[in-house]
């Protein structure tokens, strides 16, 4: 299945960094919502350290989409001044973080995906992007550890805690069939040695997705098809709220330093 | 009866020695039940500031104004939540779990600061804090790292490292608002005067109104008075606020040369035992969230803990 989209030359570049940066921003916006919150105060550390590093991841990808478009836009003028409708990021990212089983499941399905696209990245022929995957990877490689530890605990604790982490799991689900629509600048940006091939990602992503949710003694849901898309600009009702949260600084006072 | 009393002041004679000698105390070593107990409130209240004082300056994470200053927000937060976690060990190596320490501030019966019950209104009150309440703080732990328990006095010489960094960020973020635009200007003046009394009410009531300061200097637990540290840190703070062209809302603030100290007002005591009682702005929003996150915990930890014994039980069947 592919969606159309058509690009001006070098615009696929451009399109396929910001993606990224926009996904490692929406997501750390909304995993720093527990800083403080969190069941127990370990967790308020690791919640905002894993916070602190897809911001951080964000900060590079989108200081790097800047330049990209011959400095256009900086890394603050493309996270605060851009609507709901240019945001790219995949749907998953921006859902209310509901609870902790909620954020564990939202965390694995995506830690995941980061893991196995950006030790693909590793290898970009965009030296900016690979150099930045290579530090990504690390800060997976243990976000992973941690999210799929806790689903497994979650899934194979009490009753109570299965219910919770496979109501989060059914709720999601449907919500991943998004992160392997391959469009045009998926294609362009595969060929041209700068992204990864999305078919083989995909087989990674359900292989290990499998194993831990087999650990976890929870149950695959069935994949449903969602005619909506953040890549396209398409968002939850959601979304407006976040960025209205997130922008309110810069929107009451535009133009100013901070 | 008699002989056991007389061990008993034997015993305090020593440790009394070991103190005025500025020797360490150690969990294991015998200690006065009064010391024990004065050492759990004071270390306890610490840790529960730590975490609790995550919350006015997380209400602004989401909000800040650049990636940057959000990152560096979130750096700050987690920190404050580490400082948590050290300090609860160092209470738990007395003799006390955490899910005592947890219910003492649930129930009321262990306070923390007061001064995380004033509200953060504006991206200026994340500056302020920094620059006025982590300052104030510093003043009083860098003080601490000489306490006489040595877990507590090891725990403090961590958290001083990491808190100049906060207080960096605060006056930073007061500097580039000090020299912004009007709006921005009137920001920051308005943080400094809804902070000021409150960072001054943070040392505590004057020397000679504080119940627990006898002892606690007697036992080098604090090694500094409330007055002393009070003062240290008006005189540090009256500089940084003239260089941020920024105006202390205390108009009895003076140099006075005699004493080589700034003489400045009275704190409005009523205030500060008003928000100590429960009166103020957020003390009830503030004990609210954190008593919502652990009772949202309970379902994750009893999860945690059936999982460990049902890894267990399979260990066991492995081993058999
Ligand atoms: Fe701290
Ligand atoms: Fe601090």
């Amino acid at each position: 299945m592919k969606n159309s989209v058509t690009c001006a030359p070098q615009s696929w570049h451009f399109e396929y960094v910001l993606r990224l940066g926009d996904n490692a921003l929406i997501l750390g916006q909304r995993i720093s919502e527990w800083c403080g919150h969190s069941p127990f105060v370990e967790e308020d550390v690791a919640m905002a350290n894993t916070a602190l590093d897809h911001i951080g991841r964000a900060r590079m990808l989108l200081t790097h989409a800047g330049n990209l478009q011959g400095n256009k836009q900086t890394e603050d003028d493309l996270a605060y001044s851009r609507n709901e409708r240019e945001f790219k990021n995949f749907l998953l990212c921006e859902l209310p973080i509901g609870d902790f089983a909620y954020t564990i499941v939202r965390q694995v399905l995506l830690d995941t995906y980061h893991f196995h696209l950006y030790a693909a990245l590793q290898k970009s022929s965009d030296d900016t992007l690979a150099a930045i995957a290579a530090k990504v990877v690390k800060e997976s490689t243990y976000h992973l550890r941690h999210s799929s530890e806790w689903l497994i605990r979650l899934g194979d604790g009490t009753e109570e805690s299965q219910r919770r982490a496979q109501l989060a799991l059914d709720n999601q689900w449907r919500f991943t069939s998004e992160f392997f629509l391959a469009d045009e600048v998926d294609d362009v940006a595969h060929q041209a040695g700068v992204g990864v091939d999305v078919s083989l990602l995909e087989k990674l992503w359900r292989d290990n997705v499998n194993d831990i949710l087999s650990a976890a003694c929870l149950l695959r849901p069935e994949d449903a098809p969602l005619r909506a898309s953040g890549r396209m600009g398409l968002h939850t009702e959601h979304m407006g709220f976040l960025l209205a949260e997130m922008q309110s600084v810069q929107r009451a006072y535009p133009g100013l330093d901070w | 009866m008699e002989i056991s009393s007389l061990e008993e002041s034997r015993r305090e004679a020593i440790f009394q020695a070991r103190v005025d000698a500025e020797e360490k105390i150690e969990p294991k070593d015998w200690m006065p039940e009064a010391y024990r107990k004065n050492l759990i409130r004071q270390i306890s209240q610490h840790g529960h500031s730590e975490v609790v004082g995550q919350l006015p300056e997380g209400n602004w994470i989401t909000r800040a104004p650049t990636l940057r200053r959000k990152a560096v927000l979130l750096a700050k937060v987690q920190d404050e939540a580490g400082h948590g976690l050290y300090l609860y060990s160092a209470t738990e190596t007395l003799g006390i779990a955490r899910e005592e320490l947890m219910e003492q501030l649930l129930t009321g019966k262990a306070k923390y600061a007061s001064i995380f019950n004033y509200p953060t209104l504006s991206w200026a009150d994340v500056g302020a804090i920094g620059w006025l309440v982590d300052g104030a703080a510093i003043v009083n732990q860098i003080s601490l790292c000489r306490t006489s328990y040595g877990p507590y006095a090891r725990a403090m010489v961590r958290i001083c490292k990491e808190e100049s960094f906060h207080m960096r960020q605060g006056y930073e973020i007061m500097t580039v608002l000090a020299r912004g635009s009007q709006e921005q200007k009137a920001m920051a003046q308005d943080a400094l005067n809804r902070w000021w009394w409150p960072t001054l009410m943070m040392f505590g009531p004057h020397d000679a109104d504080s119940a627990h300061s006898g002892s606690s200097m007697k036992w080098k637990i604090k090694r500094q008075s409330n007055d002393e540290l009070r003062q240290k840190f008006v005189d540090q703070s009256v500089a940084q606020a003239q260089h941020l062209n920024l105006k202390i809302p205390d108009e009895k603030l003076k140099w006075n040369d005699e004493r080589g100290h700034y003489d400045f007002g009275e704190i409005d005591w009523d205030e500060f035992t008003a928000v100590l009682g429960g009166a103020g702005p957020c003390n009830h929003e503030r004990l609210e969230a954190r008593r919502i996150a652990h009772e949202q915990g309970d379902w994750v930890r009893d999860a945690m803990f059936a999982h460990a014994e049902k890894q267990r039980q399979r260990d066991v069947r492995k081993t058999a």
